[in-house]
């Protein structure tokens, strides 16, 4: 369903991404790990269609279709969901709200009928049971006083009422502690589905115990160096990138 | 192709400004033109007393000796006061209806494409308890649930209805808070004024339904100067709401009006603004000049007055709604919206005069700016020597859109007693690309995602406003910023 080929991205005069490679099936779950500076999060950003990511060589084939040429929210129409390392704080607009004209936009894009006011609280009220969120996250304004911890669940619920096909997580453990990092894994685990597929972009191996991958890449200076199953990022924790930026030097 | 291209255009342009329609109806005008006959053609046209004559020629001589401001911080070309018609009225009926069989069926339609019920039914049908008075460029085309509010004692009606029918109040009251003499455009509109609501809730009444005029300049060339008067007696409690639309035109036009808020003790008026006055096309061609004056006493102890805003319309807003808190224990408040976009101008903000005991205020102004408009929050805070332990609280946040405009905070502050408190704080802010993108990510169009963060912004001035009028509102904040970025 995702098929990136000789994708080489530079962010202003800087190459970043260099001959990247990268097929995901439907349903699967792939994991990209690397050393800091390795390209990750440009690789989030350029599949999400964030402005200053330069594609200069390459092509990204998502579900058939030329994901390079869409705006951001189409792809989101279409199914793409970034987990944001970092989620953006908006002031005065609530959780409910934010995630209404989310779910609206969507559903419009895919030509289902927009959720009024009541029908939308049913339906988010079953994601947060489902997730064990409290509703009162909902009142809140969007990431505005949320923990590292609140931040990451806040984006797992979004993920939930999105419902992507494509659903990209970046450092989603950044900044969390271990049971942070546990709750958020097993929210993560219950939604894979046949359906989903996901990159979850990771610089520990820590966040694999909870979301196990079926394939494990690594990438380093742009490229993908290496490509296993799950006993790689075990092996990766025991040895460290050293090798890998060896081999490319 | 070409015709095709501006078709779209166009059809693009009225669907921005969805009240830029004319009404075709025939209009009964005074001649165009400023001078003492004009005045005497209007009192006569409504009938007056000669007291109420007598008053709009001081007002007008007045007038003659004074100049026009210039401090505020908007530019526009010399008004031409001799080059407008200051009379318009609907043909039928000269001294307004008597029902709502007899108003124009023309105006009824203009009123239900503006979404204003004015059949009694058809609120009743529909979920807003809101009494309505209708003004028409110059006159007042239809009030509704007079019957339902006199059963209260609360007088509800055109201040030219008023003005017959209860004189020994509307004499009491006219100019006692923004006197004949007051400033430029409110003395014109002493001189000029052609209608507007009157509003009297007595003792221990609690209103209860929002009242709400709709104001709507239809005429071309005709500046509209309404007058609102409106007094809460002891221990009364009124909401009040207006609502501004005019049709979309090359010129420029003048809307010079004044609104007097009377409140006594234990009283509370709320008063809310929903401005959507033309505001120009995006080359700043046309649109209405928005010179207001509106000003509250506070006259008794414990009495209490809201001002709330939304300024979206206008090419240029000018207007400051004001507190004088002479009451002990008085306290006034301002929550003000003012958005620019294209060429438009705002200088707004608030004037609070603490002179009781023990008197606070509040200030909450959100400006926000996009394409090459201007809004500037100008405001005082004074503090008199016998307002002791009184206090003010004032807000300012500016949210710029865009690299071409600007926003400019200008708040002065006097305190002559040594007990009075005084904060302001202020901030300035860009819609963050971050935030842009993050909303994107997740399904939003960009210009959703612009209408979400800046009502996010606004929510604490958008929640003081009436239930009824949030959501309206909330709209308008999205469709005035259409086009702002991209």
């Amino acid at each position: 369903m995702l098929e990136i080929n000789n994708l080489h991205v530079n962010v202003g005069e800087t190459q970043i991404l260099k001959g990247l490679n990268l097929k995901i099936n439907s349903g699967e779950v792939h994991a990209i790990m690397g050393p800091n500076g390795a390209g990750k999060s440009t690789l989030s950003y350029v599949l999400s269609g964030r402005a200053g990511y330069e594609v200069t060589e390459g092509t990204i084939s998502y579900q058939g279709k030329n994901l390079l040429d869409m705006e951001p929210e189409k792809r989101a129409g279409e199914g793409i969901f970034l987990a944001f390392q970092y989620p953006v704080e908006i002031p005065g607009v609530s959780t409910m709200n934010f995630l209404k004209a989310a779910v609206n936009s969507v559903r419009k894009y895919r030509g289902d009928k927009e959720f009024d006011a009541m029908e939308f609280l049913k339906f988010v009220r079953e994601q947060t049971k489902i997730l064990n969120i409290s509703d009162d996250m909902l009142k809140r304004a969007v990431n505005v006083g949320f923990s590292g911890g609140e931040k990451k669940r806040a984006e797992v619920l979004q993920m939930a009422v999105l419902d992507p096909i494509l659903a990209v997580l970046d450092e989603t453990d950044s900044g969390l502690d271990v049971d942070a990092l546990r709750i958020v894994g097993e929210g993560v685990t219950a939604l894979r589905s046949s359906k989903r597929s996901m990159l979850v972009i990771t610089h520990y191996q820590r966040l694999l115990d909870y979301i196990i991958p079926d394939v494990v890449h690594v990438l380093s200076s742009g490229k993908i160096v290496d490509t296993g199953d799950k006993n790689l990022a075990l092996e990766l924790e025991k040895n460290g990138y050293e090798i890998y930026s060896e081999a490319v030097a | 192709m070409v015709a095709v291209k501006e078709t779209l255009d166009q059809v693009q342009t009225v669907e921005k400004y969805k009240y830029g329609f004319v009404t075709d109806i025939e209009a009964d005008q005074a001649p165009k033109g400023l001078n003492e006959d004009i005045i005497r053609f209007i009192s006569k046209k409504k009938d007056e007393p000669s007291w109420l004559l007598d008053w709009r020629m001081k007002a007008y001589e007045h007038w003659l000796g004074m100049k026009e401001p210039d401090w505020a911080k908007v530019g526009y070309p010399k008004i031409d006061y001799q080059d407008a018609f200051y009379y318009s009225a609907p043909k039928s009926g000269d001294d307004g209806p008597e029902s709502l069989d007899d108003v124009d069926p023309e105006i009824l339609e203009t009123y239900k494409k503006l979404g204003i019920p004015l059949h009694e039914q058809e609120v009743l049908a529909g979920v807003k308890n809101v009494a309505v008075d209708a003004v028409f460029d110059s006159v007042s085309v239809a009030t509704t649930f007079k019957e339902a509010l006199s059963k209260e004692g609360i007088i509800f009606c055109p201040i030219s209805e008023a003005v017959k029918d209860h004189p020994e109040l509307v004499r009491k009251y006219l100019g006692s808070v923004v006197p004949y003499s007051d400033n430029f455009f409110a003395t014109l509109n002493s001189a000029v004024f052609t209608d507007g609501s009157f509003v009297y809730i007595p003792k221990g009444v609690d209103c209860p339904m929002e009242l709400s005029t709709y104001f709507r300049i239809n005429a071309s060339n005709t500046g509209q100067f309404e007058r609102t008067l409106i007094i809460a007696d002891e221990g009364s409690k009124v909401s009040y709401l207006e609502g501004c639309t005019a049709p979309m035109r090359d010129e420029n036009q003048l809307h010079a009006a004044v609104v007097e808020l009377v409140v006594l003790g234990d009283a509370d008026i709320k008063y809310s603004t929903v401005q959507n006055w033309y505001p120009g096309d995006e080359n700043g061609v046309g649109g209405i000049y928005n010179f207001v004056t509106k000003r509250a006493a506070c006259r008794g102890k414990n009495s209490k007055v809201s001002w709330t805003q939304v300024e979206t319309g206008s090419a240029i807003t000018w207007k400051y709604p004001s507190c004088i808190l002479q009451g002990d224990n008085s306290v006034g408040e301002f929550y003000s919206v003012a958005i620019t976009n294209n060429c438009q101008q705002a200088d707004t903000g608030t004037k609070m005069i603490h002179l009781g005991k023990n008197t606070s205020s509040k200030i909450i102004a959100k400006g926000i700016s996009a394409g090459r408009s201007q809004s500037t929050y100008r405001g005082l805070v004074k503090m008199m020597p016998k307002a002791e332990e009184s206090r003010n609280y004032t807000q300012c946040d500016s949210l710029l859109i865009g690299k071409k405009c600007g926003a400019h905070t200008v708040p002065y502050i006097e305190s002559r007693n040594q007990s009075a408190k005084v904060e302001h704080e202020a901030t300035t802010s860009k819609i963050a690309d971050d935030q842009l993108f993050y909303c994107r990510q997740r399904g939003i169009s960009e210009e959703d995602a612009v209408a979400l963060i800046v009502n996010g912004f606004c929510r604490d001035v958008l929640q003081e406003l009436p239930m009824e009028f949030a959501v309206e509102a909330q709209k308008l904040v999205g469709i005035s910023l259409e086009g702002s970025v991209g």
